[in-house]
Protein backbone atom coordinates (compact mmCIF):
# COMPACT_ATOMS: atom_id res chain seq x y z
CA UNK A 1 0.00 0.00 0.00
CA UNK A 2 1.97 3.64 -1.10
CA UNK A 3 2.17 5.84 1.55
CA UNK A 4 0.07 8.27 -0.16
CA UNK A 5 -3.29 8.55 -0.02
CA UNK A 6 -3.72 11.73 -2.18
CA UNK A 7 -1.36 12.70 -5.09
CA UNK A 8 -1.67 15.74 -6.88
CA UNK A 9 0.75 15.68 -9.99
CA UNK A 10 1.35 18.75 -12.45
CA UNK A 11 -2.10 20.20 -11.85
CA UNK A 12 -3.69 22.87 -13.91
CA UNK A 13 -6.68 24.53 -12.98
CA UNK A 14 -8.35 28.13 -14.27
CA UNK A 15 -11.71 29.64 -14.47
CA UNK A 16 -12.33 30.99 -18.28
CA UNK A 17 -8.88 32.06 -19.28
CA UNK A 18 -7.76 32.65 -16.00
CA UNK A 19 -5.11 30.23 -14.70
CA UNK A 20 -5.15 29.74 -11.26
CA UNK A 21 -3.03 26.40 -10.77
CA UNK A 22 0.24 26.19 -13.19
CA UNK A 23 1.33 22.68 -12.53
CA UNK A 24 0.90 21.66 -8.61
CA UNK A 25 2.07 19.08 -7.91
CA UNK A 26 1.42 17.48 -3.89
CA UNK A 27 1.65 14.08 -1.70
CA UNK A 28 -0.47 13.75 1.13
CA UNK A 29 0.96 10.71 2.78
CA UNK A 30 -1.64 8.60 5.06
CA UNK A 31 -2.06 9.72 8.58
CA UNK A 32 -0.42 12.80 8.62
CA UNK A 33 -2.18 16.47 9.22
CA UNK A 34 -0.89 18.04 6.01
CA UNK A 35 -1.65 22.32 5.64
CA UNK A 36 -1.98 24.03 2.36
CA UNK A 37 -1.00 27.38 3.20
CA UNK A 38 -0.65 30.59 1.11
CA UNK A 39 -2.64 34.32 0.63
CA UNK A 40 -6.59 34.93 -0.30
CA UNK A 41 -7.30 34.16 -3.99
CA UNK A 42 -4.25 31.93 -4.05
CA UNK A 43 -6.16 28.62 -5.20
CA UNK A 44 -5.93 26.81 -1.87
CA UNK A 45 -10.03 25.89 -1.70
CA UNK A 46 -10.20 25.18 -4.90
CA UNK A 47 -7.24 22.39 -4.32
CA UNK A 48 -10.02 21.01 -1.65
CA UNK A 49 -12.85 21.25 -4.18
CA UNK A 50 -10.59 19.50 -7.03
CA UNK A 51 -9.33 16.57 -4.49
CA UNK A 52 -13.45 15.79 -3.81
CA UNK A 53 -14.31 16.14 -7.86
CA UNK A 54 -16.54 19.42 -7.04
CA UNK A 55 -14.65 20.73 -10.05
CA UNK A 56 -12.08 19.49 -13.09
CA UNK A 57 -8.45 20.31 -13.44
CA UNK A 58 -7.42 21.80 -17.34
CA UNK A 59 -4.76 19.55 -17.31
CA UNK A 60 -2.54 16.62 -14.67
CA UNK A 61 -4.32 15.08 -12.40
CA UNK A 62 -5.63 14.10 -8.93
CA UNK A 63 -6.05 10.77 -7.51
CA UNK A 64 -7.77 9.47 -4.19
CA UNK A 65 -6.64 6.08 -2.92
CA UNK A 66 -5.00 5.17 -6.40
CA UNK A 67 -8.22 6.20 -7.93
CA UNK A 68 -7.54 9.17 -9.96
CA UNK A 69 -11.01 11.39 -9.25
CA UNK A 70 -12.06 13.29 -12.67
CA UNK A 71 -12.34 10.38 -14.90
CA UNK A 72 -14.52 8.75 -12.55
CA UNK A 73 -18.30 9.07 -13.16
CA UNK A 74 -20.80 10.70 -10.93
CA UNK A 75 -21.03 7.21 -8.93
CA UNK A 76 -17.36 6.66 -8.57
CA UNK A 77 -17.30 10.52 -7.61
CA UNK A 78 -19.61 9.63 -4.72
CA UNK A 79 -18.24 6.16 -3.61
CA UNK A 80 -14.62 8.52 -3.31
CA UNK A 81 -16.29 10.93 -1.54
CA UNK A 82 -18.13 8.83 1.14
CA UNK A 83 -13.94 8.41 2.11
CA UNK A 84 -13.75 12.05 2.74
CA UNK A 85 -14.96 13.98 5.10
CA UNK A 86 -15.57 18.01 4.63
CA UNK A 87 -15.24 21.10 7.17
CA UNK A 88 -16.46 23.99 5.57
CA UNK A 89 -15.32 28.00 6.06
CA UNK A 90 -18.48 28.34 8.18
CA UNK A 91 -19.33 25.19 9.04
CA UNK A 92 -22.52 25.17 6.03
CA UNK A 93 -24.67 23.02 9.37
CA UNK A 94 -27.83 22.68 8.10
CA UNK A 95 -30.05 25.47 9.34
CA UNK A 96 -33.67 23.17 9.24
CA UNK A 97 -31.65 20.38 11.32
CA UNK A 98 -31.12 20.10 15.02
CA UNK A 99 -27.56 19.75 15.86
CA UNK A 100 -28.11 16.04 16.23
CA UNK A 101 -30.34 15.84 13.15
CA UNK A 102 -26.72 17.73 11.24
CA UNK A 103 -24.73 14.86 12.23
CA UNK A 104 -27.34 12.12 12.25
CA UNK A 105 -27.79 13.10 8.11
CA UNK A 106 -24.74 10.90 6.65
CA UNK A 107 -25.90 8.51 8.68
CA UNK A 108 -29.14 8.45 7.78
CA UNK A 109 -28.30 8.77 4.29
CA UNK A 110 -25.58 5.95 3.65
CA UNK A 111 -26.65 3.37 6.31
CA UNK A 112 -29.69 1.20 7.07
CA UNK A 113 -28.44 1.60 11.28
CA UNK A 114 -31.41 1.34 13.66
CA UNK A 115 -32.44 4.44 15.10
CA UNK A 116 -31.03 3.34 18.74
CA UNK A 117 -27.78 2.60 17.13
CA UNK A 118 -27.72 6.21 14.94
CA UNK A 119 -28.72 8.11 18.98
CA UNK A 120 -25.53 6.23 20.09
CA UNK A 121 -22.91 7.08 17.39
CA UNK A 122 -24.18 11.00 17.19
CA UNK A 123 -23.96 11.34 20.60
CA UNK A 124 -20.18 9.46 20.95
CA UNK A 125 -19.43 11.85 17.72
CA UNK A 126 -20.82 15.27 19.49
CA UNK A 127 -18.66 13.83 22.83
CA UNK A 128 -15.40 13.84 20.71
CA UNK A 129 -16.12 17.53 20.37
CA UNK A 130 -16.97 18.63 23.44
CA UNK A 131 -20.62 19.31 22.41
CA UNK A 132 -22.79 16.09 23.59
CA UNK A 133 -25.06 18.26 25.77
CA UNK A 134 -25.74 20.74 22.36
CA UNK A 135 -27.39 18.15 20.33
CA UNK A 136 -31.03 19.49 21.02
CA UNK A 137 -30.21 23.20 19.70
CA UNK A 138 -30.46 24.34 15.94
CA UNK A 139 -28.09 26.27 14.48
CA UNK A 140 -28.53 29.63 15.05
CA UNK A 141 -27.95 29.00 18.64
CA UNK A 142 -24.77 28.17 18.57
CA UNK A 143 -21.68 30.10 18.29
CA UNK A 144 -18.89 30.37 15.51
CA UNK A 145 -16.66 27.85 17.14
CA UNK A 146 -19.57 25.51 18.34
CA UNK A 147 -21.22 25.32 14.46
CA UNK A 148 -17.49 24.46 13.43
CA UNK A 149 -17.22 21.61 16.06
CA UNK A 150 -20.54 20.57 15.41
CA UNK A 151 -19.77 20.58 11.30
CA UNK A 152 -16.58 18.61 12.15
CA UNK A 153 -18.80 16.11 14.45
CA UNK A 154 -20.81 16.14 10.99
CA UNK A 155 -17.81 15.25 9.05
CA UNK A 156 -16.41 12.68 10.74
CA UNK A 157 -20.04 10.70 10.74
CA UNK A 158 -18.72 7.86 8.97
CA UNK A 159 -15.04 7.76 10.54
CA UNK A 160 -13.32 9.00 6.81
CA UNK A 161 -10.27 8.08 5.60
CA UNK A 162 -9.67 12.01 4.66
CA UNK A 163 -10.55 14.89 6.52
CA UNK A 164 -10.41 17.97 4.29
CA UNK A 165 -10.75 21.94 6.71
CA UNK A 166 -11.54 24.68 4.84
CA UNK A 167 -10.25 28.08 6.94
CA UNK A 168 -11.34 25.71 9.80
CA UNK A 169 -9.96 29.09 12.15
CA UNK A 170 -11.33 31.71 10.49
CA UNK A 171 -13.22 34.10 12.85
CA UNK A 172 -12.74 32.19 15.72
CA UNK A 173 -12.01 33.47 18.84
CA UNK A 174 -8.12 31.67 20.45
CA UNK A 175 -10.28 29.88 22.56
CA UNK A 176 -12.05 28.54 20.43
CA UNK A 177 -8.97 28.62 17.71
CA UNK A 178 -7.21 26.36 20.14
CA UNK A 179 -9.84 23.76 20.56
CA UNK A 180 -10.19 23.05 16.98
CA UNK A 181 -6.45 22.72 16.98
CA UNK A 182 -6.44 20.43 19.26
CA UNK A 183 -9.25 18.76 18.11
CA UNK A 184 -7.33 18.41 14.24
CA UNK A 185 -4.78 17.02 15.81
CA UNK A 186 -6.71 14.49 18.19
CA UNK A 187 -9.61 13.15 15.36
CA UNK A 188 -6.78 12.75 13.05
CA UNK A 189 -4.85 10.24 15.21
CA UNK A 190 -7.27 8.76 17.09
CA UNK A 191 -9.27 7.74 13.35
CA UNK A 192 -6.19 6.93 11.87
CA UNK A 193 -7.33 9.86 9.11
CA UNK A 194 -5.00 12.20 7.18
CA UNK A 195 -6.22 15.41 7.22
CA UNK A 196 -5.48 18.69 5.22
CA UNK A 197 -6.07 21.81 5.77
CA UNK A 198 -6.47 24.82 3.87
CA UNK A 199 -5.88 27.96 5.75
CA UNK A 200 -3.53 30.78 6.85
CA UNK A 201 -3.09 31.09 9.91
CA UNK A 202 0.70 30.32 10.82
CA UNK A 203 0.85 30.01 14.28
CA UNK A 204 -1.63 27.62 14.83
CA UNK A 205 -1.01 25.57 11.51
CA UNK A 206 2.77 25.31 12.54
CA UNK A 207 1.94 23.84 15.96
CA UNK A 208 0.14 20.87 15.12
CA UNK A 209 0.70 19.95 11.10
CA UNK A 210 3.14 17.12 10.39
CA UNK A 211 3.63 18.56 6.41
CA UNK A 212 3.10 22.17 5.05
CA UNK A 213 2.60 23.52 1.34
CA UNK A 214 2.87 27.22 0.99
CA UNK A 215 1.01 28.31 -2.53
CA UNK A 216 1.67 31.42 -4.63
CA UNK A 217 1.36 32.07 -7.74
CA UNK A 218 -0.38 29.58 -8.82
CA UNK A 219 2.61 26.96 -7.94
CA UNK A 220 4.08 25.33 -4.88
CA UNK A 221 6.67 28.03 -3.72
CA UNK A 222 7.29 26.23 -0.77
CA UNK A 223 7.24 23.03 0.83
CA UNK A 224 8.42 21.09 4.13
CA UNK A 225 8.01 20.19 7.91
CA UNK A 226 7.29 23.59 9.88
CA UNK A 227 10.87 23.17 11.39
CA UNK A 228 12.13 23.41 8.00
CA UNK A 229 9.40 26.56 6.60
CA UNK A 230 10.66 28.15 10.16
CA UNK A 231 14.19 27.80 8.79
CA UNK A 232 13.46 28.92 5.58
CA UNK A 233 15.16 31.52 3.84
CA UNK A 234 12.82 32.09 0.72
CA UNK A 235 11.53 35.39 1.09
CA UNK A 236 7.66 34.18 0.46
CA UNK A 237 8.10 32.18 3.18
CA UNK A 238 9.65 34.74 5.57
CA UNK A 239 7.45 37.27 4.44
CA UNK A 240 4.10 35.09 5.05
CA UNK A 241 5.33 33.60 8.37
CA UNK A 242 6.80 37.41 9.93
CA UNK A 243 3.65 38.81 8.66
CA UNK A 244 5.47 41.21 6.45
CA UNK A 245 3.62 44.39 4.99
CA UNK A 246 5.41 43.98 2.14
CA UNK A 247 7.82 42.16 -0.05
CA UNK A 248 7.32 39.29 -2.87
CA UNK A 249 3.77 39.81 -2.45
CA UNK A 250 3.42 43.30 -2.87
CA UNK A 251 1.35 46.03 -0.86
CA UNK A 252 0.21 47.36 -3.52
CA UNK A 253 -1.81 46.40 -6.43
CA UNK A 254 -0.66 47.01 -10.26
CA UNK A 255 -1.44 50.11 -11.14
CA UNK A 256 -0.72 52.94 -13.32
CA UNK A 257 1.64 56.07 -12.07
CA UNK A 258 0.29 57.53 -8.80
CA UNK A 259 1.40 60.82 -10.34
CA UNK A 260 -1.03 60.23 -13.52
CA UNK A 261 -3.94 59.27 -11.05
CA UNK A 262 -3.71 61.97 -9.50
CA UNK A 263 -3.53 64.53 -12.61
CA UNK A 264 -0.24 65.48 -11.19
CA UNK B 1 -22.50 53.43 -35.39
CA UNK B 2 -20.39 52.36 -32.36
CA UNK B 3 -23.30 52.82 -29.81
CA UNK B 4 -25.49 51.12 -32.37
CA UNK B 5 -23.25 47.85 -32.79
CA UNK B 6 -23.55 48.35 -28.18
CA UNK B 7 -26.87 48.21 -29.17
CA UNK B 8 -27.24 45.12 -31.21
CA UNK B 9 -24.70 43.82 -28.50
CA UNK B 10 -26.90 44.41 -25.27
CA UNK B 11 -29.63 42.86 -27.09
CA UNK B 12 -28.00 40.24 -28.14
CA UNK B 13 -26.40 39.00 -25.07
CA UNK B 14 -29.86 39.55 -23.25
CA UNK B 15 -31.42 37.15 -25.82
CA UNK B 16 -28.51 34.50 -25.54
CA UNK B 17 -28.61 34.67 -21.67
CA UNK B 18 -32.07 34.06 -21.68
CA UNK B 19 -31.94 31.24 -23.40
CA UNK B 20 -29.29 29.58 -21.66
CA UNK B 21 -31.34 30.21 -18.58
CA UNK B 22 -33.95 28.38 -20.39
CA UNK B 23 -31.96 25.74 -21.45
CA UNK B 24 -30.37 25.14 -17.60
CA UNK B 25 -33.69 25.48 -16.42
CA UNK B 26 -34.86 22.61 -18.75
CA UNK B 27 -31.82 20.74 -17.53
CA UNK B 28 -32.92 20.81 -14.21
CA UNK B 29 -36.35 19.44 -15.01
CA UNK B 30 -34.96 16.40 -16.68
CA UNK B 31 -32.40 16.11 -13.35
CA UNK B 32 -35.50 16.25 -11.12
CA UNK B 33 -37.34 13.46 -12.93
CA UNK B 34 -34.65 11.18 -13.04
CA UNK B 35 -33.60 12.36 -9.53
CA UNK B 36 -37.46 11.27 -8.32
CA UNK B 37 -36.95 8.15 -6.86
CA UNK B 38 -35.73 9.01 -3.67
CA UNK B 39 -39.29 11.46 -3.24
CA UNK B 40 -41.57 8.66 -3.53
CA UNK B 41 -39.27 6.11 -1.81
CA UNK B 42 -38.82 8.43 1.61
CA UNK B 43 -42.30 9.84 0.83
CA UNK B 44 -41.58 11.65 4.73
CA UNK B 45 -39.68 14.53 2.58
CA UNK B 46 -41.66 14.97 -0.23
CA UNK B 47 -44.61 15.06 3.00
CA UNK B 48 -42.59 17.36 4.56
CA UNK B 49 -42.42 20.08 2.00
CA UNK B 50 -45.98 19.66 1.06
CA UNK B 51 -46.66 20.98 4.72
CA UNK B 52 -44.47 23.49 4.09
CA UNK B 53 -45.95 24.94 0.71
CA UNK B 54 -49.38 23.52 0.95
CA UNK B 55 -50.19 23.65 4.67
CA UNK B 56 -48.91 26.63 5.54
CA UNK B 57 -50.18 28.82 2.39
CA UNK B 58 -53.82 27.83 3.36
CA UNK B 59 -54.62 31.14 5.46
CA UNK B 60 -53.69 33.22 2.32
CA UNK B 61 -55.26 30.82 -0.10
CA UNK B 62 -58.57 30.75 1.91
CA UNK B 63 -59.26 34.27 3.04
CA UNK B 64 -58.50 35.47 -0.32
CA UNK B 65 -61.08 32.59 -2.12
CA UNK B 66 -63.67 34.06 0.62
CA UNK B 67 -63.25 37.59 -0.39
CA UNK B 68 -63.14 36.69 -4.38
CA UNK B 69 -66.46 34.56 -3.89
CA UNK B 70 -67.98 37.34 -2.57
CA UNK B 71 -66.72 39.78 -5.16
CA UNK B 72 -68.00 37.00 -7.62
CA UNK B 73 -71.29 37.16 -5.64
CA UNK B 74 -71.90 40.64 -5.77
CA UNK B 75 -70.63 41.73 -9.05
CA UNK B 76 -72.61 38.57 -10.71
CA UNK B 77 -75.59 39.08 -9.02
CA UNK B 78 -76.19 42.89 -10.22
CA UNK B 79 -75.12 42.38 -13.61
CA UNK B 80 -77.80 39.33 -14.20
CA UNK B 81 -80.12 40.99 -12.52
CA UNK B 82 -80.31 43.38 -15.23
CA UNK B 83 -81.09 40.22 -17.57
CA UNK B 84 -83.59 38.95 -14.90
CA UNK B 85 -81.78 35.80 -14.10
CA UNK B 86 -80.23 36.36 -10.90
CA UNK B 87 -80.55 32.44 -10.37
CA UNK B 88 -78.19 31.43 -12.30
CA UNK B 89 -75.49 33.52 -9.91
CA UNK B 90 -74.42 29.92 -8.39
CA UNK B 91 -73.73 28.56 -11.93
CA UNK B 92 -71.83 32.15 -12.48
CA UNK B 93 -69.71 31.90 -9.36
CA UNK B 94 -69.12 28.44 -9.96
CA UNK B 95 -67.62 28.72 -13.21
CA UNK B 96 -65.61 31.45 -13.00
CA UNK B 97 -64.02 29.51 -9.88
CA UNK B 98 -63.27 26.70 -11.37
CA UNK B 99 -62.45 27.04 -14.57
CA UNK B 100 -60.25 30.10 -14.56
CA UNK B 101 -60.26 32.24 -11.26
CA UNK B 102 -59.40 28.63 -8.84
CA UNK B 103 -56.35 27.27 -10.94
CA UNK B 104 -55.13 30.97 -12.03
CA UNK B 105 -55.69 33.09 -8.50
CA UNK B 106 -54.12 29.82 -6.51
CA UNK B 107 -51.11 29.99 -9.00
CA UNK B 108 -50.33 33.97 -8.01
CA UNK B 109 -50.43 33.43 -4.85
CA UNK B 110 -48.94 30.36 -4.45
CA UNK B 111 -45.70 32.32 -6.34
CA UNK B 112 -45.74 34.98 -3.79
CA UNK B 113 -46.07 32.70 -0.95
CA UNK B 114 -44.67 29.58 -1.42
CA UNK B 115 -42.37 30.10 -4.59
CA UNK B 116 -40.36 32.92 -3.39
CA UNK B 117 -40.21 31.24 0.08
CA UNK B 118 -38.71 28.24 -2.00
CA UNK B 119 -36.53 30.47 -3.79
CA UNK B 120 -35.23 31.82 -1.19
CA UNK B 121 -34.46 28.76 1.01
CA UNK B 122 -32.76 27.39 -2.04
CA UNK B 123 -30.51 30.47 -2.79
CA UNK B 124 -29.32 30.74 0.95
CA UNK B 125 -28.29 26.79 1.48
CA UNK B 126 -26.47 27.66 -1.98
CA UNK B 127 -25.08 30.64 -0.05
CA UNK B 128 -23.72 29.39 3.02
CA UNK B 129 -22.52 26.10 1.34
CA UNK B 130 -24.70 23.54 2.67
CA UNK B 131 -25.76 22.46 -0.97
CA UNK B 132 -21.91 21.81 -1.40
CA UNK B 133 -21.66 20.20 1.86
CA UNK B 134 -24.57 17.65 0.72
CA UNK B 135 -22.13 16.66 -2.51
CA UNK B 136 -19.41 16.11 -0.27
CA UNK B 137 -21.35 14.02 1.51
CA UNK B 138 -22.10 11.94 -1.53
CA UNK B 139 -25.53 13.47 -1.56
CA UNK B 140 -27.58 14.08 -4.25
CA UNK B 141 -28.85 17.64 -3.62
CA UNK B 142 -31.47 17.40 -6.85
CA UNK B 143 -32.50 14.40 -5.25
CA UNK B 144 -32.55 15.07 -1.27
CA UNK B 145 -33.67 18.85 -1.94
CA UNK B 146 -34.95 19.78 -5.01
CA UNK B 147 -36.99 16.90 -6.38
CA UNK B 148 -39.17 16.42 -3.13
CA UNK B 149 -40.10 20.25 -3.23
CA UNK B 150 -40.96 19.95 -7.09
CA UNK B 151 -42.81 16.90 -6.21
CA UNK B 152 -44.88 18.78 -3.10
CA UNK B 153 -45.16 21.68 -5.22
CA UNK B 154 -47.38 19.68 -8.14
CA UNK B 155 -49.28 17.61 -5.69
CA UNK B 156 -50.07 20.33 -3.66
CA UNK B 157 -51.55 23.24 -6.37
CA UNK B 158 -54.09 21.21 -7.72
CA UNK B 159 -55.29 20.65 -3.85
CA UNK B 160 -54.91 24.52 -3.39
CA UNK B 161 -57.00 25.16 -6.28
CA UNK B 162 -60.10 22.87 -5.45
CA UNK B 163 -59.98 24.65 -1.85
CA UNK B 164 -59.90 28.01 -2.92
CA UNK B 165 -62.61 27.02 -5.29
CA UNK B 166 -64.69 25.71 -3.29
CA UNK B 167 -64.12 27.84 -0.44
CA UNK B 168 -65.18 30.96 -3.12
CA UNK B 169 -68.26 29.27 -3.80
CA UNK B 170 -68.97 29.38 0.05
CA UNK B 171 -68.00 33.17 -0.23
CA UNK B 172 -70.66 33.45 -3.26
CA UNK B 173 -73.23 31.79 -1.58
CA UNK B 174 -72.80 34.13 1.52
CA UNK B 175 -73.06 37.33 -0.36
CA UNK B 176 -75.73 35.77 -3.20
CA UNK B 177 -78.14 33.96 -0.84
CA UNK B 178 -78.07 35.35 2.60
CA UNK B 179 -76.93 38.56 2.08
CA UNK B 180 -78.85 39.54 -1.17
CA UNK B 181 -81.38 36.84 -0.62
CA UNK B 182 -81.39 34.40 -4.17
CA UNK B 183 -83.41 31.47 -3.05
CA UNK B 184 -80.82 29.14 -2.13
CA UNK B 185 -82.39 25.94 -3.88
CA UNK B 186 -81.94 27.50 -7.21
CA UNK B 187 -78.73 28.34 -6.70
CA UNK B 188 -77.47 25.34 -5.99
CA UNK B 189 -79.24 23.26 -8.47
CA UNK B 190 -78.83 25.33 -11.71
CA UNK B 191 -74.81 24.83 -10.08
CA UNK B 192 -75.15 21.52 -9.73
CA UNK B 193 -77.10 21.21 -13.15
CA UNK B 194 -74.35 23.35 -15.61
CA UNK B 195 -71.40 23.00 -14.27
CA UNK B 196 -69.74 19.47 -15.96
CA UNK B 197 -67.21 17.47 -14.30
CA UNK B 198 -65.21 16.81 -17.53
CA UNK B 199 -65.73 19.81 -18.92
CA UNK B 200 -64.85 22.37 -16.13
CA UNK B 201 -63.72 20.51 -13.26
CA UNK B 202 -61.06 18.28 -14.88
CA UNK B 203 -59.94 21.21 -16.83
CA UNK B 204 -59.59 23.59 -14.32
CA UNK B 205 -57.25 20.37 -12.41
CA UNK B 206 -55.52 20.21 -15.54
CA UNK B 207 -54.70 23.65 -15.39
CA UNK B 208 -53.47 23.60 -11.59
CA UNK B 209 -50.93 20.92 -12.37
CA UNK B 210 -49.74 22.87 -15.22
CA UNK B 211 -49.06 25.94 -13.28
CA UNK B 212 -47.58 23.78 -10.29
CA UNK B 213 -45.19 22.16 -12.55
CA UNK B 214 -44.23 25.69 -13.95
CA UNK B 215 -44.52 27.55 -10.71
CA UNK B 216 -42.30 24.88 -8.62
CA UNK B 217 -39.85 24.59 -11.24
CA UNK B 218 -39.08 28.84 -11.56
CA UNK B 219 -38.87 29.01 -7.84
CA UNK B 220 -36.06 25.91 -7.77
CA UNK B 221 -34.57 26.96 -10.69
CA UNK B 222 -34.25 30.34 -9.56
CA UNK B 223 -32.66 29.58 -6.32
CA UNK B 224 -30.84 26.98 -7.76
CA UNK B 225 -29.37 29.43 -10.36
CA UNK B 226 -28.92 32.18 -7.71
CA UNK B 227 -25.46 33.83 -7.04
CA UNK B 228 -24.34 33.14 -3.43
CA UNK B 229 -24.68 36.60 -2.21
CA UNK B 230 -27.56 38.23 -0.09
CA UNK B 231 -28.24 40.72 -3.48
CA UNK B 232 -28.07 37.29 -5.73
CA UNK B 233 -30.96 35.56 -3.28
CA UNK B 234 -33.20 38.99 -3.38
CA UNK B 235 -33.01 39.26 -7.28
CA UNK B 236 -33.68 35.71 -7.59
CA UNK B 237 -36.83 35.84 -5.20
CA UNK B 238 -38.29 39.03 -7.18
CA UNK B 239 -37.60 37.20 -10.73
CA UNK B 240 -39.68 34.06 -9.33
CA UNK B 241 -42.76 36.27 -8.76
CA UNK B 242 -42.40 38.33 -12.09
CA UNK B 243 -41.45 35.43 -13.90
CA UNK B 244 -44.15 33.12 -12.50
CA UNK B 245 -46.74 35.34 -12.73
CA UNK B 246 -46.34 35.94 -16.18
CA UNK B 247 -46.05 32.38 -17.10
CA UNK B 248 -49.05 31.54 -15.16
CA UNK B 249 -50.84 34.32 -17.53
CA UNK B 250 -49.18 33.27 -20.89
CA UNK B 251 -50.00 29.77 -20.17
CA UNK B 252 -53.28 30.00 -19.03
CA UNK B 253 -54.70 31.38 -22.29
CA UNK B 254 -53.22 28.61 -24.04
CA UNK B 255 -54.37 25.67 -22.08
CA UNK B 256 -58.02 27.95 -22.29
CA UNK B 257 -57.98 28.05 -26.00
CA UNK B 258 -57.32 24.43 -26.41
CA UNK B 259 -59.71 23.04 -24.05
CA UNK B 260 -62.65 25.55 -25.27
CA UNK B 261 -61.18 24.34 -28.82
CA UNK B 262 -60.84 21.01 -27.89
Amino acid sequence: MSDNLITIENLTFGYGTEILHKGINMEFQRGKVSAIMGGSGSGKTTILKLIGGQIKPKSGSVSVDNQIVHKQNLDGIYKLRRKMGMLFQHGALFTDLSVYENVAFPMREHTDLPENIIKDLVLMKLNAVGLRGAYKLMPTELSGGMARRVALARAIALDPDIIMYDEPFAGLDPISMAVICDLIRTLNDALGATSIIVTHDVAETFSFADYIYFVADGIVAAEGSPKQLMASKLPFVKQFIHSEKDGPVPFHVSAPSYNSDLSL
Amino acid sequence: MKSLINFFEKVGFSVTSRIHRLGTATRLFFLILLASGESFKRFQLTMKEIYFTGVMSLVIIIVSAFFVGMVLGLQGYYTLQKYGSSEAIGVLVALALVRELGPVVTALLFAGRAGTAITAEIGLMKATEQLSAMEMMAVNPVGRIIAPRFWAGVIAMPILAAIFSMVGILGGYVVAVIVIGVDEGAFWSQMQANVDFRYDIVNGVIKSLVFGVACTIIALFEGYDAPPTAEGVSRATTRTVVTSSLVILGLDFILTSFMIGG
